[in-house]
């Protein structure tokens, strides 16, 4: 009986101590392969916005950006670009600003709003307001790329990175690392390149 | 054969140093000549600022001297930690460049904003230690080669010496930086 005691013991301590060490794995941000975590982040329409309300998708292409960054502005374009091309397809996409606009004051909730309109983006463009999500992904600065895609009801991380090999000129793109990523997942192979990087502007906290 | 190139280049070098300076030297006099256009001779930029690609950046940097150390600093006029912590990099360029300490600033501006943008800002905040233009799109390539750990964002800093070379994705103070360059000295 005592033996069994402590065995049982035995097992929810080692459960704890593994349980442990994945928050701590999450602290460093997401790698490929592991589950992205949902949220409920504020859109710029006003509504409330999580990766749950999308039921007919069969995943993200969820990108930290925002208002400011001169490498955040030159990819603008290509992200209603993605959207367009990606949403119809099952990968929308869903824009993040993790920005605090105490630190950064043209990162405010209304100058959100006003980019939206002005550029007239037909994707969410979400506050997090808690600026906390940003680490929970890992992401470093803007714009930084997750590609998530459904399995079994769980948002599997299947890209890292950058939208293409030229962030400062559209016209001299020679690869698109997330295009290809989501045409490889949409044809159920395995993306072949899974992480890029590209210069961005450090996360505003 | 190769003494004669290198003593070409050396009198290249002292006759492009003399004319830069003859030409300081009379845009000053300019200036106090006719006080009307001194905003118009202001306006030509005196900073040398020279346009590299990676590879380009990597010879002249990558591999300094034996007992040299060289700090390269990730910056860009539009970005705010960068530019904050800016006079930290001076002041360590100023401590210890005759120790045989080099600090660059390697600017990732974009390209065309080097005329109206960097050049302005160097002058405006008297920059002394060394700027270069990184201009080199294919970031992808070449930013693992600076570190496989930095993610991309700036500031970013690397101290090289010999084949050590210290890495770090973040802002630095005087007190920080000059705690890293001990540690590789």
């Amino acid at each position: 009986m005592k033996k069994s005691v402590l065995f049982l013991l035995l097992i929810i301590s080692g459960g704890l101590l593994l349980s442990s060490f994945q928050e701590n794995e999450n602290l460093y941000g997401y790698s490929i392969g592991d589950e992205a975590t949902d949220f409920k982040l504020k859109n710029v329409d006003g509504t409330m916005v999580s990766l749950s309300n999308y039921k007919e998708a069969k995943g993200f292409i969820v990108i930290f950006t925002c208002n400011t960054c001169p490498y955040a502005v030159a990819s603008e374009d290509r992200i209603i670009a993605l959207d367009q091309e990606f949403k119809e397809k099952g990968f929308p996409v869903i824009a993040i600003n993790p920005n605090n606009p105490e630190v950064q004051p043209a990162d405010t909730f209304q100058k959100m709003q006003e980019k939206a309109k002005e550029k007239k983006f037909t994707f969410p463009y979400l506050y997090d307001e808690s600026h906390s999500l940003y680490k929970t992904y890992g992401a470093a600065k803007t714009p930084h790329v997750y590609l998530l895609q459904k399995e079994q009801g769980k948002y599997r991380v299947k890209y890292i990175g950058a939208i293409d090999d030229n962030v400062r000129n559209a016209n001299a793109v020679k690869e698109r690392f997330l295009a290809n990523a989501v045409n490889e997942l949409l044809q159920g192979k395995e993306v072949s390149v899974k992480e890029t990087k590209a210069i961005g502007c450090s996360v505003k906290v | 054969m190769g003494w004669v190139v290198f003593l070409i280049f050396k009198v290249m070098k002292i006759l492009c140093t003399l004319l830069l300076a003859m030409s300081l030297l009379w845009s000053c006099n300019q200036g106090k000549k006719r006080e009307s256009v001194t905003a118009e001779v202001s306006k030509e930029p005196i900073a040398q600022v020279p346009s590299y690609d990676f590879p380009q950046l990597e010879s002249a940097y990558f591999s300094p001297d034996t007992g040299k150390v060289v700090v390269l600093n990730f910056w860009a006029t539009w970005c705010k930690p960068c530019v904050k912590e800016l006079p930290a990099f001076e002041e360590l360029h100023r401590k210890y460049a005759d120790s045989g300490v080099e600090v660059v600033l390697v600017s990732l501006d974009f390209p065309e904003k080097l005329e109206r943008q960097v050049l302005p800002f160097i002058e405006k905040n008297n920059l002394e230690s060394k700027v270069v233009l990184l201009d080199d799109p294919n970031a992808n390539d070449w930013i693992p080669k600076v570190s496989e750990s930095w993610s991309g964002a700036i500031p970013a800093t690397v101290f090289i010496k010999g084949d050590k070379k210290h890495f770090y994705e973040q802002s630095f103070t005087f007190e920080a930086l000059e705690e890293e360059l001990k540690k590789i000295l």
